[in-house]
């Protein structure tokens, strides 16, 4: 990591209030500053990015600062914009490259999964891939099946990926920082529904691999159950654990913040001194991430474990069908609940 | 130095180590998966595709690159990387799976590459390596280097997307980029026509483009050689991406135990006449220059000799490699 160069002249990290979408624009804007390698590619970026993350606190698109050789608005080829990054990163780049949604990633797997990521490994060290693939997920309100996926356990499963979900601006802003430092491709997965979140930024970079508590426990330092989460599901899971502290119950929030590598250690500990572990993530539960964490605290712990997610359904358009695949303060707080046969 | 007895000295080393790659592949796994003879004796194991006839496109259009301009191959690529500039001991160790082989023993003949002469990899998936050579091409534009991009890849690849929109991308960013379509006919065991639609469809698709497309007879080296030594002049003064289509011959199976019983005898030793070492050889014995040519494929038996004998000699990588060079990030956080 010496090879970034911080623009900040103070001594303290400046702070500043930005939505999830901004403190990215922050982050990326930082970065390209700093290292003139760092150049971003993708549909619409000339406009800021569909979802406005492409553009600086003040408004302008990071094209108008850095200019159209780097910020690239590329042809709608997914899998070209995939593969040049790979290509561009062989040749000395650090290409950041957005996917528009994590579902449109889907026509470039290849070029993530087997040029990518198997790169390094398979040239015996020759190759280093440092590319950021933004594929923004989650249920996004009435965008139905094709504009609402959570793939995070696919690219999990996928030896040489680095695998990233921030939660708030704040780690927003600290990992995607960390992200294009680490010279490893990262899947970088920001949430849809977070994009206007505001929240107080540290323009500091926040390592990965290393989970966040959250919420914490009662004030006795007494837990009585692990939740554990990531992206926009940690916010329902604070609100779940809010109403069971009414209940008397303390439950401690982990966000992950990295899904690979995931802080196993961090997670290990909180459900030893709980003895109860839920995990809850809004995708799809089945063959999900959460069934990695939950059979990892079972093997190597105590504690009860259970795990929450969608059920296996293509998310619906309609309002009514949405919901179903939305994972509810309701239905966190009723599984903790059952994990502490208290329901 | 693009003159014949150069580029004869790059086709018959490529010919050579195809020849011993074979001969070292042979009672491995047969056509269709199942093993045969002795493995102790098989030296190269897992598919090997040949480049065997296919040396005059490799060796042509290499010849006017250099270590800093950049490369991406085919699951064919033997040839590309040695004419590229890679050392033949290197590569064997690699198709043996030595640690001392290129990719560490983790590659093999698929992924045979060497970055440090510009060779970013042969592929094991169809059409993957256009896109790369473009975002290559592009990180070289944007770096001002003045180095260039070349891609290798077969007649059957151009039928896969990504061949569309690593082409388009070229011609709208107008990236110093060299495509270079080996055509031998067939796409693992079909032949290609009947599965193309349009006719010339390497060169026609990149003419729908705007881009500039020649053909050439690609068992005439001197013919490749000079179509690819105009194309590469014209993207280096800044024209954007060019085509090359050149036609050529596959003359071994798919892979190295595929006998290619679906092809007529008939048509095989037709082509063969068509040999580009043959037609190479032949015209520098009218040049006068029989002898300097039989010196140098005695020259190039032996290097490739040497290369078998060094990699059946060097060691096996350790099982602790498998465990190296995945990622950086979160090692030695736990396994
Ligand atoms: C995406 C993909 N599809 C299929 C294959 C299996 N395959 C390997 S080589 C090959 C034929 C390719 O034909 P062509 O591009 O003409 O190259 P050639 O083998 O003739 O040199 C096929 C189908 C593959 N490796 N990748």
């Amino acid at each position: 990591m010496t090879d970034f160069a911080t623009t900040n002249t103070a001594n303290e990290p400046r702070v500043s209030t930005l939505t999830y979408a901004q403190a990215a624009a922050a982050a990326l804007q930082e970065a390209m500053r700093a290292d003139q390698h760092v150049v971003a590619m993708g549909e619409d970026l000339g406009r800021g990015g569909v979802f406005g993350q492409y553009r600086s606190a003040d408004g302008r698109n990071l094209v108008d600062i850095f200019g159209e050789e780097r910020v690239i608005d590329t042809p709608i080829s997914e899998a070209t914009i995939m593969g040049a990054g790979v290509g561009m990163a062989l040749a000395g780049l650090r290409p950041v490259v957005e996917m528009r949604v994590a579902d449109f990633a889907l026509c470039a797997i290849d070029e993530l999964v087997n040029q990518a990521a198997k790169n390094r490994y398979m040239f015996g060290g020759q190759g280093r891939v440092p590319l950021v693939a933004r594929l923004p997920i989650g249920i996004w309100t009435a965008s139905a099946a094709q504009h609402s996926q959570s793939f995070e356990s696919w690219f999990a499963h996928v030896p040489g990926l680095v695998v990233v979900a921030p939660s708030t601006p704040a780690d927003n802003y600290g990992l995607l920082r960390s992200a294009l430092q680490c010279g490893d491709p990262v899947v970088y997965m920001e949430h849809k529904e977070l994009w206007g979140m505001s929240g107080e930024v540290v323009h500091e970079p926040v390592e990965l691999g290393r989970a966040r508590v959250a919420f914490s426990a009662g004030p006795s330092g007494r837990t009585d159950v692990t939740l554990v989460s990531w992206s926009r599901q940690v916010h329902v899971c604070v609100d779940a654990a809010r109403a069971l502290a009414e209940q008397g119950i303390h439950a401690e929030v982990l966000d992950l913040r990295t899904i690979w590598p995931w802080d196993r250690d961090a997670v290990l500990a909180s459900a030893r001194r709980s003895g109860h572990l839920l995990v809850v993530h809004e995708a799809v539960q089945a063959a999900g991430f959460g069934a990695e964490v939950a059979a990892t605290v079972a093997e190597h712990t105590d504690a009860r474990v259970a795990r929450l997610g969608a059920p296996r359904i293509p998310v619906g358009y309609a309002g009514s069908l949405e919901l179903e695949s939305r994972v509810g303060v309701e239905q966190i707080r009723q599984s903790a609940l059952r994990l502490l046969k208290r329901a | 130095m693009t003159d014949l007895l150069s580029l004869f000295r790059t086709m018959v080393r490529i010919r050579a180590f195809e020849d011993a790659a074979e001969a070292a592949s042979q009672g491995g796994v047969s056509w269709g998966g199942a093993a045969t003879g002795k493995p102790g004796e098989v030296r190269v194991k897992g598919p090997l595709h040949l480049s065997t006839g296919q040396e005059a496109v490799a060796t042509g259009v290499c010849a006017h690159l250099g270590p800093e301009d950049l490369l991406t191959s085919t699951h064919r690529g033997h040839g590309h990387t040695l004419a590229k500039g890679a050392d033949s001991t290197k590569m064997m160790c690699e198709l043996f799976g030595r640690a001392t082989g290129y990719n560490a023993g983790k590659g093999g003949s698929m992924h045979i590459a060497d970055f440090s002469v510009g060779m970013l990899g042969a592929n094991g998936v169809v059409t993957a390596g256009l896109p790369i050579a473009v975002g290559a091409a592009h990180a070289l534009k944007i770096r001002k280097t003045g180095a260039i991009a070349v891609s290798f890849f077969g007649d059957g690849a151009i039928n896969r997307g990504p061949f569309l929109e690593a082409l388009n991308w070229a011609q709208v960013f107008k990236l110093p980029v060299l495509f270079v379509c080996e055509d031998n006919q067939i796409s693992a065991t079909t032949k290609s026509a009947p599965m193309t639609a349009g006719t010339n469809a390497a060169s026609a698709r990149a003419q729908s483009l705007d881009i500039e497309a020649t053909r050439v007879d690609g068992n005439d080296v001197e013919a490749v050689s000079d179509a690819a030594s105009q194309l590469i002049a014209q993207i280096r003064a800044g024209s954007g991406p060019r085509l090359l289509h050149a036609i050529t011959y596959r003359q071994k199976g798919h892979v190295s135990v595929d006998p290619a019983t679906y092809r007529k005898q008939e048509e095989v030793a037709e082509a063969l006449k068509d040999d580009p070492i043959l037609r190479a050889r032949a015209l520098l014995a009218q040049r006068g220059l029989g002898e300097q040519a039989a010196r140098i494929e005695a020259e190039a038996k032996a290097e490739i000799d040497a290369a078998v004998a060094a990699a059946s000699a060097a060691p096996a990588p350790d099982a602790a490699a498998a465990y190296t060079d995945i990622l950086t990030t979160g090692e030695g956080m736990w396994k």
